[in-house]
């Protein structure tokens, strides 16, 4: 007992974390047992002042609980009332889609593992990527020229992400950290020794971010948290805690719709943030297994998100509720990642399966399905004009599609 | 005493879940509906400038290969 109470001072957020977890649990069975007037001899002899302090702590615990339960009840009742339509029905009398020519028009080889993320540049046509080999490679994308090659310290870079000027690139991983890198016009020149180290966290960094500049960056971490760094001088200012679980994946809000962001994890949660509170602001709760991905809808009212329970959801942040469910019986592996087309009528999903989904948001209806990949595909994103989308895969590759 | 600092702890995180709750429950929201109608009307009005969705001529677009290659 000792032990288990001392590990939850101490120690920061993921073992606190799973500490509540089973700290809850273990806190309803005492609760009986002190209050009960049949108790033995044991509890009899307790001093008067141990046992009231040991009383009221708990019977406050069961009270909140109580008014937990019935908040979530009252939030579901509210959420229920508003839901007086599908958003397949809104779209009935909206034209089908006609049939879809996507093919691959680019490969990029080069990696020598799997491909694990990678982001635009928004010039569209430079293309980061990053991979369990350690390496993190700039790509031209029209060209298929490989322009800078970095090699990172650990494997498993998880996250990468372009800067919005197009002069710098974001990676990390296994290291815990999320590291900037310069890129200089130098080929001959030493990425590695410009290295910056930003963003410290106390396990895998899952996702990264720059916001509307190239100051401030955002991550997400298997330690439960997100958190909001400043470039120059690795400053924490704000960190973002409400995940039970590791966060997998993060997406900035369009910049016309203000300081927010989206966050999905292990939990089965996604969550809305306030990037200056810190507050978690909207909270959704369907998906039945992690969320590996989160994109916000174009217009910035809603989210759609990939989870390894074979679908990808749509939520309405005014709904403030799911609106839309993407999947089919056929579909049994997870989907990986997600993004949306410049108008936000397309939904692609690459899947565990090999395979690259295309669907139509609106009627809930998949249009294409994509094949190409030699294995799980584990990243994808459209690109910043919108012509083409560039997914990466365990087969060591990306594609670009158009 | 160990059960105490695991009981407070479990006090000031049950306050803080229903510190949360409060506040997701006292947000406004909007008929699906409405919501749904919207989201429809952003689609349609930017249909025709999203290059994946209506395609565009492949001289536009810089990763359909051109149909020939002028070398000089």
């Amino acid at each position: 007992m000792l032990g288990r109470a001392s590990s939850c001072d101490v120690t920061p957020a993921a073992s606190a974390v799973s500490c509540v977890i089973r700290s809850f649990r273990g806190s309803l069975s005492p609760v009986g047992k002190i209050n009960n007037n049949n108790s033995g001899p044991g509890e009899r002899y307790l001093p008067r002042k141990m046992a009231a302090q040991e009383v009221q702590p708990s019977e406050t615990i069961a009270k909140l609980k109580l008014e937990s339960e019935t908040l979530k009840t009252k939030l579901e009742e509210e959420r229920a009332k508003l839901h007086d339509v599908e958003l397949h029905q809104v779209a009935e009398k909206v034209e089908p889609l006609g049939q879809f020519v996507m093919k691959t028009r680019r490969t990029l080889k080069g990696h020598g593992n799997k491909v694990l993320c990678m982001d635009w540049c928004k010039d569209k046509r430079r293309i980061v990527s990053s991979s369990q080999d350690g390496k993190v490679i700039v790509w031209d994308a029209f060209t298929t020229n490989k322009e800078h090659a970095v090699t990172m310290p650990c494997t498993w870079v998880m996250a990468c992400a372009y800067a919005p000027s197009g002069c710098a690139v974001a990676c990390g991983g296994l290291d815990n950290k999320c590291s900037v890198y310069p890129l200089s016009l130098d080929k001959n020149e030493n990425l590695a020794a410009k290295k910056k180290s930003v963003a410290m966290h106390t396990n895998y960094l899952s996702a990264c971010s720059f916001t509307n500049s190239d100051m401030q960056i955002l991550t997400s971490s298997g330690d439960g948290t997100c958190a909001l760094w400043d470039v120059e001088s690795g400053q924490l200012l704000q960190s973002f805690h409400g995940h039970a679980a590791d966060v997998l994946c993060l997406d900035l809000a369009p910049s016309e719709t203000g300081n927010t962001f989206v966050s999905g994890g292990c939990d089965k949660k996604a969550n809305v943030w306030d990037m200056r509170t810190g507050q978690c602001i909207q909270s959704f709760e369907t998906h039945e297994s992690d969320i590996n991905s989160v994109r916000y809808y174009p217009s910035g009212d809603a989210f759609a998100s990939g989870s390894d329970d074979a679908t990808c959801r749509l939520y309405d942040l005014r709904a403030d509720r799911e609106v839309a469910i993407y999947s089919k019986e056929s579909i049994i592996f997870g989907a990986s990642s997600v993004d949306f087309s410049l108008s936000g009528r397309l939904l692609f999903g690459g899947y565990n399966d090999y395979t690259i989904n295309v669907w139509d948001v609106l009627k809930g209806t998949r249009v294409a399905i994509l094949f190409g990949h030699e294995n799980r595909v584990s990243t994808l994103r459209v690109s910043p004009d919108g012509t083409a989308f560039c997914s990466g895969s365990w087969d060591h590759t990306l594609r670009v599609w158009a | 005493m160990s059960n105490n600092s695991a009981n407070s702890s479990n006090l000031v995180i049950a306050q803080k879940a229903v510190k949360q709750l409060r506040l997701e429950a006292s947000i406004r929201r909007v008929k699906v509906s409405q919501a749904a109608a919207d989201l429809k009307t952003f689609c349609l009005q930017n249909a025709s400038k999203d290059p994946l969705l209506v395609g565009v001529p492949s001289s536009d677009n810089p990763f359909r290969p051109p149909k020939s290659c002028a070398l000089f």
